[in-house]
């Protein structure tokens, strides 16, 4: 029998304890459905609050964040949340209105929105901004979907191939997936940028489109990314921009100025909404002028011009050859603009380049401490993440166990065996909101483990070690199926 | 690593019984996915098939693979009983693993037991 | 400089390692005709401006606790949440966490994701559950990209009850637009159908029957027979289902769906105009692998601890990539853990009073409604906490007037079915007093 750490909830349960109660009925009593209509069980746990108070509390023990530490997940922004964001998401006035009230009653709301697609269109020079997608992910499905619906609304109907760099996020193969359009592969070239040899023979009028993460999952700004695009435009394709990189490039450049005609916004990575263990996120989508009548329904527009000291009147529009809805209401508005518009409105536009500048000169700076421990691949000035070979001449130790290592020393890994064209890679991403003392202590141990790799293999090879939990039995898990616990008297008629 | 010489194999490293036409995928290709967790079988009997494609779809704890029809022809099997089991593909890949039987299936450019054993050698993971 | 916590001297140090002059020397990669745009934003505002700013945007709405008495639902309902709730998705370690990639140092997230999956599952009488969806509608459209996926492409046909939500039944649209497929039954103007009207549209192509538990209109039906009659041309059903009312209310899984799926925002999650909520999606053992999104599974680390991991994880995108039934990569992580909390903190008794308060109190609300002259019940089936008014004037006028008295009458379903102009879809939670609903039917006997 395997060691039970924190009991689960239903093992936790005991029939007849109470938590919160409701309180009595104010009304006369009325008559229940027929009795085939109702339900003969509800096998749900049954404690008291405090029972559930110490058991959350005890599993939040259990996890690593950023509020507890470093956090340098490639890819993935994690940097820290302010707490002033989790007061403003929860102000009544958002908290407590519904998505269908009548537009007069939430201006608040509708202003917000309003002003959250102008910010977005100003910060990366498109011409409409959709706020409804859920996450990154939702956000390029959104763009995909559009740029398929611009080619078939000119009748170009042979587009049918999407083209992808090598090093992009799995995400963006299977965006494409779900048109049934076809992926076309393009390389890396050896500084990291894109293949334009490769490129231009790809480039054809079966092409829909392009779909660039840049800087891409290297941590490089493509140094000739105007012919990218240029080549991808004059075969009449379009441009999709990966926005899991814009923390890089806030005030630097603006992707629309670039030539991109569509890119997905991660408010979750960029602009501060905490990752909150997987979710929710938010993927705003920004348009070039070619594609804003194709954004999905609805969009906040001002429905009547302000009058002296009138403010407009916000509402709903539809763009004339709309996707349609990608999302029931409104997008992840309380807990994703909400927070990002007040991490927006602190920052302004110098504190934004801020931003990019200092997370670019933190990667930089931890690049430069580890390039005579570690193999840089591509080696050269990174935006605001980098990717390196965890692994060492004459050694068995793999990225894996050196990031394993890292939670010996308190530290959250890397992002490891991403992007897939750098072998053992093992890709840092620290953000700007880390100080020096962090970098250097970070740096530091990943010295001290490469040594440890070549005097002492074994220790990373079992690590963690001090650690509450050791290495998942993942075999196990995936063959067993143990997906669901039940109520314990519940067990034999479920197992 | 095993490799029977009765059979025919592909870069892609499936197997072909020219004597049943039976299909499967090799030790090596095994041992390369790990763990086998989940197989789906992509055709049905009676289905014709070219060489290339899409046979099956193999998950392991960390790769998804699909496997490619190695000859051209006519299903005149499908293991059912492979997705109960799939982690017979770790222990058997020739036997209790076959996937599907192509009838009378041609093989173009298969390999034989000896030059795909060499394939294999050239290859690094 | 807002968050940054580097001094003016460490930042010379450090471009002192890194090898260049200034911070804009790391730019040079960027095409210089484009480096470093003047953005026209508003200048930054200190944290007590922000707050003061905020709290002016947020005061100028009116809300449902507040400053109006609200009958609407349609999809989101406003419910009560228990203190605690908020207390948990408020610690750090839940909140500024990535998704559980590393097991060993993610326990706390695995667990609630595991223990979310069994509640999920527990209450709609289904074998498993996934880590969640972004809301009900995609994960409804996810239901059609799992049937597409365990047909392989060769069945087409969708049939859809035209009393599944509006908006899921748009955003189904928008999700499968490019992939070719065959709608049947989503008809408006047959709205006073029942689920056995469909039953005539099943046949050998048809991947997937789709019906809403209350359906929109808050009608319960028994669907063991249309889910037969699926099944036996081999169709998937799946039940789009608001969980307060399975509650109370007989299981889709013991009706026999193939998946059920809906909007957990009523456990636990605030309206928030409208998101971020929660899809729950949850369904039999046997389509686990063509099941889009995170899943948690239980083993032991090498120590023997129970333990929970990511689990089936090359069915995703980062490993299958074009080849995945789903591109979806996060789940509602924090929300899931929200749901959980309500589930727990109110239990199986505190669940069931929240249930029959809604119930009761919407059938008071019914039954009063409909002894007002020219007022009556649009329909004769039985319901849970939401039913459809049949009102004298259009309801959009009606709703005008009870705006003007402070009272959000519900959801206009002339919007979205040409012949309801005169239908009002009203909705009664626990937080509606018998004195909000006696106001209510007071403001519509005087109009």
């Amino acid at each position: 029998m395997a060691t039970i750490i924190e009991p689960t909830i239903f093992e936790l349960s005991s029939p007849g304890r109470r938590g919160v109660k409701m309180p009595a009925s104010d009304v006369p009593e009325m008559a229940l459905p027929p009795k085939e209509f109702l339900r003969s069980e509800l096998p749900l746990p049954e404690l008291a609050e405090v029972d559930v108070v110490r058991h959350y509390m005890s599993l939040s023990k259990m996890n690593y964040s950023v509020d507890s530490g470093f956090y340098p997940l490639g890819s993935c922004t994690m940097k820290y949340n302010p707490k002033i964001n989790e007061d403003t998401c929860r102000l009544p006035g958002f908290l407590f209105t519904h998505p269908l009230q009548p537009i007069e009653t939430v201006q608040g709301n509708l202003a917000l929105m309003f002003e959250m697609q102008e910010w977005l269109k100003e910060i990366s020079g498109f011409a409409g901004v959709t706020l409804q997608p859920a996450a990154g992910a939702h956000g390029e499905f959104t763009g995909v979907l559009m740029m398929a619906a611009y080619h078939k609304l000119r009748g170009d109907t042979k587009r049918t191939k999407m083209l992808i760099p090598d090093a992009a996020h799995g995400t963006n193969p299977a965006s494409v997936g779900m048109l049934g359009m076809q992926v076309v592969t393009i390389p890396s070239d050896a500084r990291g940028n894109v293949d334009l040899r490769a490129l231009e023979s790809a480039c054809d009028d079966t092409v829909a489109g392009m779909m660039l993460t840049n800087p891409n999952t290297l941590g490089m700004f493509d140094e000739n990314i105007e012919k990218v695009v240029a080549l991808v435009k004059d075969c009449g394709a379009l441009m999709y921009g990966d926005g899991a990189n814009l923390n890089a490039l806030l005030g630097i450049v603006r992707p629309g100025d670039l030539g991109f005609d569509v890119m997905h916004f991660n408010l979750h990575k960029t602009f501060s909404v905490p990752h909150g263990g997987g979710g929710p996120g938010s993927g705003p989508v920004g348009v070039s002028q070619r594609l804003v009548d194709f954004l999905p329904s609805p969009l906040v527009g001002i429905l009547e011009e302000s009058e002296g000291d009138m403010a407009p009147l916000y509402g709903f529009v539809t763009p004339k050859n709309t996707i349609g809805r990608m999302k029931a209401f409104h997008g992840h508005f309380g807990g994703g603009l909400v927070r990002s518009y007040t991490y927006i409105a602190m920052h302004g536009p110098d504190g934004l380049k801020d931003i990019s500048q200092y997370a670019v000169l933190n990667a930089n700076y931890l690049q430069a401490r580890l390039r005579d421990t570690y193999k840089i691949p591509f080696d050269r000035i990174c935006m605001h993440e980098f990717v390196m070979e965890g692994k060492f001449e004459g050694s068995d130790v793999r990225a894996l166990d050196i990031s394993k290592r890292l939670m010996d020393f308190n530290f959250h890994p890397p992002t490891n065996y991403f992007p897939l064209i750098v072998s053992e890679a093992l890709m840092i991403e620290p953000t700007e909101t880390e100080n020096k003392d962090t970098l250097d202590r970070f740096a530091d141990a990943l010295i001290k483990i490469a040594e440890e790799a070549k005097t002492q293999p074994d220790l990373l090879h079992n690590a963690p070690i001090t650690t509450k939990f050791g290495r998942m039995d993942e075999v196990k898990a995936a063959r067993e199926l143990v997906l669901c616990c039940w109520l314990p008297e519940n067990y034999e008629q479920m197992a | 690593m095993n490799t029977p010489s009765n059979l025919k194999y592909t870069q892609s490293d499936e197997w072909f019984d020219p004597a049943t036409g039976a299909v499967g995928i090799t030790d090596y290709a095994q041992g390369q996915l790990s763990d086998i967790v989940f197989v789906e079988i992509l055709v049905d009997e009676g289905e014709e098939v070219t060489v290339g494609k899409a046979i099956a779809s193999v998950e392991s704890v960390k790769a998804s693979s699909e496997i490619y029809a190695p000859a051209a022809g006519k299903v005149s099997a499908v293991n059912k009983d492979l997705s109960n089991a799939p982690e017979s593909i770790n222990t058997d890949p020739y036997g209790a693993a076959w996937m599907i039987k192509i009838e009378g299936g041609t093989t173009s450019d298969a390999m034989d037991a000896a030059a795909y054993e060499k394939y294999c050698e050239g290859r690094t993971h | 400089m807002t968050y940054i916590p580097i001094s003016p001297a460490e930042r010379d140090a450090m471009l002192k390692t890194v090898g260049v002059k200034s911070l804009d020397d790391l730019f040079e990669a960027v095409p210089a005709r484009h480096r470093f745009p003047k953005l026209d934003l508003p200048p930054a505002l200190t944290e007590m401006e922000a707050a003061a700013h905020l709290g002016e945007m947020a005061a100028s709405n009116e809300n449902v606790r507040q400053d109006l008495i609200s009958f609407l639902g349609a999809g989101a309902y406003n419910h009560y949440v228990p203190s605690v709730v908020d207390h948990i998705l408020r610690r750090g370690e839940f909140y500024t966490a990535y998704t559980p990639y590393q097991p060993e140092i993610s326990q706390g997230t695995l667990q609630a994701i595991f223990e979310y999956q069994s509640l999920m599952a527990s209450l709609t009488g289904m074998e498993v559950s996934n880590a969640s969806h972004y809301d009900g509608a995609t994960a409804t459209a996810e239901a059609v990209n799992l049937a597409y996926a365990q047909f392989r492409g060769k069945r087409k046909k969708i049939v859809m009850s035209p009393s599944v939500h509006p908006q899921y039944r748009q955003v189904i649209r928008t999700y499968t637009q490019a992939m070719g497929l065959e709608e049947a039954g989503d008809d408006s103007a047959r709205h006073e159908d029942g689920p056995e009207a469909l039953i005539s549209l099943f046949d050998e192509n048809t991947m997937i029957v789709i019906v809403q538990y209350p359906d929109f209109f808050g009608r319960i039906y028994d669907l063991a027979q249309v889910i037969n009659a699926a099944h036996e041309k081999g169709a998937l059903v799946c039940v789009v289902a608001n969980p307060t009312a399975l509650l109370m209310l007989k299981s889709p899984g013991d009706m026999g769906a193939d998946i059920v799926v809906g909007e957990a925002q009523p456990f636990g999650i605030p309206l928030w105009y409208g998101g971020p909520y929660l899809g729950f999606f949850t369904t039999r053992k046997s389509y686990v692998h063509k099941m889009a999104g995170r899943l948690v599974g239980e083993t032991v680390d090498v120590r023997g601890n129970r333990s929970y991991v990511l689990t089936l994880t090359a069915r995703e995108q980062h490993i299958k990539r074009e080849r995945a039934t789903s591109n979806i990569c996060t789940n509602q992580g924090l929300l899931a853990l929200g749901c959980s909390v309500y589930m727990s903190v109110l239990g199986k008794q505190g669940l069931q009073e929240v249930a029959n308060l809604c119930y009761q109190k919407a059938h008071y609300a019914a039954a009063e409604l409909s002894k007002i002259k020219s007022f009556g019940l649009c329909h004769p089936e039985p319901f849970f906490h939401e039913f459809v008014l049949c009102t004298p004037k259009p309801a959009s006028e009606v709703n005008q007037y009870l705006l003007d008295h402070g009272v959000l009458g519900g959801y206009d379903l002339g919007a979205d079915y040409p012949d309801m102009q005169n239908h009002l879809l009203v909705a009664v939670t626990e937080m509606n007093s018998k004195e909000e609903i006696d106001t209510l039917v007071e403001l519509l006997k005087e109009m």
